[in-house]
C-alpha cells in the first residue's frame, strides 16, 4: 500500500506544499490526483464536486495540471509549438497559430511568465523551460497546478523568479500543490504545508509555526543530521591531477576549456555550477567516457589520459553517476546483477572470464546490510527500490574494491532526507579513509557543507575558487551565473 | 525468496505465450468459420499428426534448423541489435561451406568439423559487415542486414553457376555444388521408432549451441557486458563496457550461429547446395526468438511448436481445409505474443514494486512494535 488515509485540503489562491521522504508516497498521491492511479477507497473533490479521475486527460478536463520534475518538452520545436502540442487550435483543418500565439501571450502577461513564443526550446535556459511547462498546463485551462520538485534544477536566482511567478498565479485564484525536498524553500513560498510519512499524512502546519528543522523531523520522525564535515583530513599527496583539460565536440563547440585542478587524498573538492556548464562533460572525461582534446589526467603518479573506462575503474576510480536511472543501474535486473555493474571484471563478481554469481550475491547481501539498503531481498528488480535505496546500493557498490578516488555527481539528488544523511556519512567516511573525492552538486548547502575546497565552473572553465568555511550559497550562486568575480 | 513469489514468476513467464497461442487459435477459428470450414476438424487433424512417427521426425528436423536460426537472432536481440540478415548469412554460409566440403578430401570427423567452421566464419563475416558499418558509419544494422540479404542472394546466384562453384546434376534441371563425399556427411539418428526416416545428426549441435548460448549469456563476463549493453547502453558505458566493440562481437557471434542454420540440412540430407535449398529460415528465426523470449529453453519450445504447425499443415489439405490457416495462426501468435510479453513485463514491474513496498512496510511496523 503506497498511500493510506491521506487527508489533504488545498484552498484556492494558496500554495500548498507537500513534503515527505522519498518513498513516503508523495508521487503516488500526486499520480492519484492526476488520474494516473485509481484510489482503492476515499474520494477526491474538486471545487466541492466528487471527481472520479481515471486518466490524466480526465484530470486536465477538470482543471488539474501537472508540471513534471523532468521537463517534457521537444527541444527542436518553438515555445509556441510545445505549448499547443496535443491541444492544437484548429481553423477548419489548418492549425490556427495566430489564435494560439494570442492566447499564449495573454496567459503569459497575466501571470508574468515572460514567454517568447517563437524561440526554440533548445535555446532556453532551465528556468525559462520550466515556465514553458507551466504555460503549457495553464494553456489547457488548469486551475489547480501540481509542481513536482520544481526547484531541483534551478539556481537560487531562478528559484526566486519561480516563486514570483507562483505568487502571481495564486493571486489569480489558482491552487498550487508544491512538492519539494528543500524545506527552506517550502517555508518561503507555501501558505500551508502537509507532511507525509510512510504513505499517510502526519501533519498539516503553517510555515510561520515551524522551523525547517522541525519540519524535517516531522518527515523522518527523528532527529536531523547536517551536511557539515568536522576536522580536515586533507593530506598533501595528490591523488588526481588534472592539467589543462580541454574538450571540443564534433561541431567545434568548446565544452571544457583548460581545466586544471588537483585533489589530494582525504580531500573533497566541490564543483559548483549551473547545470550544463560542463560538469557532466568533466565527469565523463575523467571517467574515460569521452576522449579529451587536450590535457592530461593523472591518477596518483600514473598518466591515465588514454585509459578506457574499465581500466580506470579497475585502477581505483569509483563513480556515482548523476543520473542513476540512466547511468547507474539496470532497472529491470535484480540487485545482485546491479552489484556487478561496473565491477564485473573484478572479485567477488568474477573469476577470470567467468562470473562468480555466488560471490556477487554474497557481497550484495553485505552491501544491503552495511549500507542499510531497504529491500526484502537481493533478487528484486532495481526498479522496485525507492530512489534513496537505489542510491545507497550504488554508493555501497562503488565503495567496494577499495577505490582511491571517488567521483560523486549529485549523489543525493532526488533522495529522501534519511538517505541523504546516510549518503553524506558515507562520503565523509570515504574522505576519512583517504579517498580523493570530486563532488558535484546543485545543492549548494551540501556542497559547502561537505567540501574542503570549492571551484566554480562556468561555460566549461573553472572561473573562481571559494572557501567553504566562509562562502554563502548566495555568493556561490552569483559566481555560478558569472554575475561577479570570485566569492 | 518465498516459494509463492517464484511460482508467480513462472506463472507470469508462461502466461504470455499460452495466452498468445489461445488467442491465435481463436482468431484462426473465426477465419475458418467465416470461410466455411470447421475449426474443430482442423485442430483434430493437426493434433493427429503428432502421433505419426514420420511427422515426428520431420518436426524434430525442422525444429533443429529453426532453433539455430532463432538463437542467432536472439544473440543480437540480447543487446538490442536486430539482425534481420540471418537469412542471407546462412544461405551464403551454406553455399560456400557446401562448395568447400564438396571439393576437399579430408578424414571423416575433420571434414565435417572444418565445413562447420567455414560456415560459421562466412556467417560471421557477412554479419560483421553490418557490425562494422554500424560502429564506424552509424548505419542501422536493420537496414544494412536487409540490404546484405539481397546482396547475398545475388552473390549466391552468381557463384552457383556451372563453371564457378556449381555442377549440373545428371538428369535434372537442378544445379548445385559438387556433392559432399561420405566423409563429410553426418549420419542421421534413428531415435524415433516406427519409421525409416532419420533425425538429423546435427540435432546434437543445436543442443550444444543452446547450452553454449545459455552459458555465455548467463555465466560469463562477456555475456554480462552484452546483456548490460542491451538493457541500458548509457549504464553499460558508465560501467566500462566498450559498447562499439560489443556491437561488433555480437554481430560476429550472431552471424557465426547463423552460419550453422543450413548445416543440419546440408550435411544430413541434401549433401549439396542447390537451387532447391530451403530459404527464408532466417525470418522464421526472428519469429521464434520473439516467441521464445530469447531464452535457450523458451526458444526450444517455440521452435518445436512452430515446426509442429508447419509439418502438420499439409494434413489439412486432405480435410479440404486450406493449409494457409496455419500461416494465419503463426502470424497472430507472433503479433499477440509481442503484445502479451510487454503487458506481462509492465505488470511484473508494478507487482514487484508493490510487493517490495508492502513487505518493507510490514517489516518496519514489526520493528516498531518490538521497539
Amino acid at each position: 500500500m503506497a498511500n493510506s488515509d491521506v487527508n489533504l485540503v488545498v484552498q484556492r489562491g494558496t500554495v500548498h506544499a507537500i513534503v515527505g521522504e522519498n518513498g513516503a508516497g508523495k508521487s503516488t498521491l500526486m499520480k492519484t490526483l492526476y488520474g494516473m492511479h485509481r484510489p482503492d477507497s476515499g474520494t477526491v473533490r474538486i471545487d466541492g464536486k466528487a471527481a472520479v479521475l481515471t486518466s490524466p486527460s480526465d484530470a486536465i478536463e477538470r482543471g488539474v495540471g501537472m508540471v513534471h520534475q523532468h521537463f517534457q518538452l521537444a527541444d527542436n520545436l518553438t515555445v509556441l509549438e510545445n505549448v499547443v502540442l496535443g491541444s492544437e487550435p484548429r481553423k477548419g483543418v489548418r492549425l490556427d497559430f495566430p489564435e494560439a500565439r494570442r492566447r499564449i501571450l495573454e496567459i503569459s502577461d497575466r501571470y508574468g511568465l515572460d514567454a517568447r513564443p517563437d524561440v526554440l526550446v533548445e535555446e532556453l535556459g532551465v528556468g525559462e523551460r520550466q515556465r514553458v511547462e507551466i504555460l503549457k498546463v495553464l494553456y489547457r485551462g488548469a486551475r489547480t497546478l501540481i509542481l513536482d520538485e520544481p526547484t531541483a534544477v534551478l539556481v537560487p536566482q531562478e528559484v526566486d523568479e519561480l516563486f514570483d511567478a507562483l505568487r502571481e498565479l495564486k493571486s489569480e485564484g489558482l491552487a498550487i500543490i508544491f512538492i519539494s525536498h528543500k524545506l527552506d524553500e517550502v517555508l518561503k513560498v507555501a501558505d500551508e504545508i502537509t507532511v507525509i510519512r510512510r504513505g499517510s499524512t502526519v501533519a498539516t502546519v503553517l510555515p510561520g509555526e515551524v522551523t525547517s528543522r522541525e519540519l524535517a523531523e516531522l518527515m523522518v520522525g527523528s532527529e536531523l543530521p547536517t551536511a557539515e564535515t568536522r576536522e580536515s583530513t586533507v593530506t598533501d599527496v595528490a591523488e588526481l591531477t588534472v592539467s589543462d583539460l580541454s574538450l571540443v565536440d564534433r561541431t567545434g563547440r568548446t565544452l571544457l576549456d583548460d581545466v586544471s585542478f588537483t585533489i589530494h587524498r582525504g580531500e573533497v573538492l566541490g564543483i559548483a555550477g549551473v547545470e550544463g556548464n560542463g560538469q557532466a562533460e568533466l565527469v565523463e572525461s575523467l571517467m574515460g567516457m569521452r576522449h579529451v582534446s587536450a590535457g592530461t589526467v593523472r591518477l596518483g603518479e600514473i598518466d591515465v589520459t588514454d585509459w578506457s573506462t574499465r581500466r580506470r575503474r579497475e585502477g581505483g576510480m569509483a563513480y556515482i553517476a548523476e543520473d542513476r536511472i540512466r547511468h547507474g543501474l539496470l532497472l529491470e535486473s535484480p540487485l545482485w546483477e546491479n552489484r556487478m555493474l561496473g565491477h564485473q571484471t573484478v572479485p567477488p563478481n568474477s573469476k577470470g572470464a567467468l562470473l562468480d554469481i555466488r560471490g556477487a550475491k554474497r557481497d550484495t547481501e553485505r552491501i544491503v546490510t552495511d549500507y542499510d539498503v531497504r529491500t526484502p531481498s537481493i533478487d528484486v528488480l532495481a526498479s522496485a527500490l525507492s530512489g534513496g535505496n537505489q542510491q545507497k546500493l550504488i554508493v555501497g557498490r562503488e565503495m567496494s574494491g577499495d577505490p582511491t578516488m571517488l567521483i560523486a555527481s549529485h549523489p543525493t539528488r532526488g533522495v529522501d532526507v534519511g538517505a541523504q544523511a546516510a549518503i553524506w556519512d558515507l562520503l565523509r567516511d570515504a574522505r576519512a579513509k583517504g579517498l580523493a573525492v570530486l563532488l558535484i552538486s546543485a545543492d549548494l548547502d551540501e556542497l559547502i557543507g561537505l567540501s574542503d575546497s570549492i571551484k566554480v565552473i562556468l561555460r566549461g572553465r573553472l572561473v573562481a575558487d571559494a572557501d567553504p568555511a566562509t562562502v554563502t550559497p548566495e555568493q556561490l550562486g552569483s559566481a555560478m551565473t558569472g554575475a561577479e568575480g570570485a566569492a | 525468496m518465498s516459494g509463492r513469489f517464484d511460482l508467480r514468476r513462472i506463472a507470469l513467464a508462461v502466461a504470455a505465450p499460452v495466452l498468445a497461442i489461445l488467442f491465435a487459435m481463436l482468431v484462426t477459428s473465426v477465419v475458418l468459420i467465416v470461410s466455411g470450414n470447421d475449426p474443430i476438424v482442423a485442430y483434430v487433424t493437426m493434433f493427429e499428426q503428432l502421433g505419426k512417427p514420420r511427422i515426428q521426425v520431420n518436426i524434430l528436423n525442422s525444429a533443429t534448423t529453426y532453433y539455430l536460426s532463432a538463437v542467432a537472432v536472439a544473440v543480437g536481440f540480447r543487446m538490442n541489435l536486430f539482425n534481420i540478415g540471418v537469412d542471407g548469412q546462412y544461405r551464403l554460409a551454406a553455399m560456400l561451406a557446401a562448395a568447400f566440403a564438396g571439393t576437399v578430401t579430408l578424414p571423416p570427423v575433420l571434414h565435417v568439423g572444418l565445413t562447420i567452421v567455414v560456415a560459421m566464419m562466412v556467417g560471421a563475416f557477412w554479419a560483421g559487415i553490418a557490425g562494422i558499418l554500424r560502429t564506424t558509419r552509424g548505419v542501422s544494422e536493420v537496414i544494412s542486414t536487409i540490404m546484405l540479404n539481397f546482396i547475398a542472394t545475388g552473390v549466391v546466384a552468381y557463384l552457383l553457376t556451372p563453371g564457378r562453384l556449381a555442377v549440373t546434376t545428371q538428369g535434372s534441371n537442378n544445379i548445385g555444388t559438387a556433392p559432399i563425399p561420405p566423409s563429410g556427411q553426418v549420419p542421421g539418428l534413428s531415435i524415433i521408432p516406427g519409421t525409416t526416416n532419420l533425425v538429423f545428426g546435427l540435432i546434437i549441435l543445436a543442443i550444444v549451441i543452446g547450452i553454449a548460448y545459455w552459458f555465455l549469456m548467463g555465466r560469463t563476463r562477456f555475456g554480462f557486458d552484452l546483456r548490460a549493453a542491451g538493457a541500458s547502453e548509457p549504464a553499460a558505458v558508465a560501467s566500462g563496457v566498450d559498447v562499439k566493440r560489443m556491437i561488433v562481437y555480437a554481430m560476429l557471434l550472431s552471424g557465426a550461429v547463423a552460419g550453422l542454420v543450413g548445416m543440419p540440412q546440408l550435411l544430413g540430407s541434401s549433401y549439396s547446395y542447390g537451387l532447391d535449398f530451403p530459404t527464408g529460415l532466417g525470418f522464421t528465426g526472428i519469429a521464434i526468438a520473439l516467441l521464445g523470449r530469447n531464452s535457450p529453453v523458451g526458444i526450444a519450445f517455440a521452435a518445436l511448436l512452430w515446426s509442429f504447425l508447419d509439418n502438420s499443415s499439409n494434413s489439412l489439405e486432405f480435410e479440404g481445409v486450406p493449409k494457409q490457416a496455419v500461416l494465419i495462426m503463426q502470424g497472430v501468435i507472433v503479433l499477440s505474443v509481442v503484445i502479451a510479453y510487454e503487458i506481462v513485463r509492465r505488470y511484473r514491474i508494478r507487482i514487484v514494486a508493490r510487493d517490495v513496498g508492502r513487505r518493507l512496510a510490514a517489516a518496519t511496523s514489526d520493528k516498531e512494535v518490538v521497539a
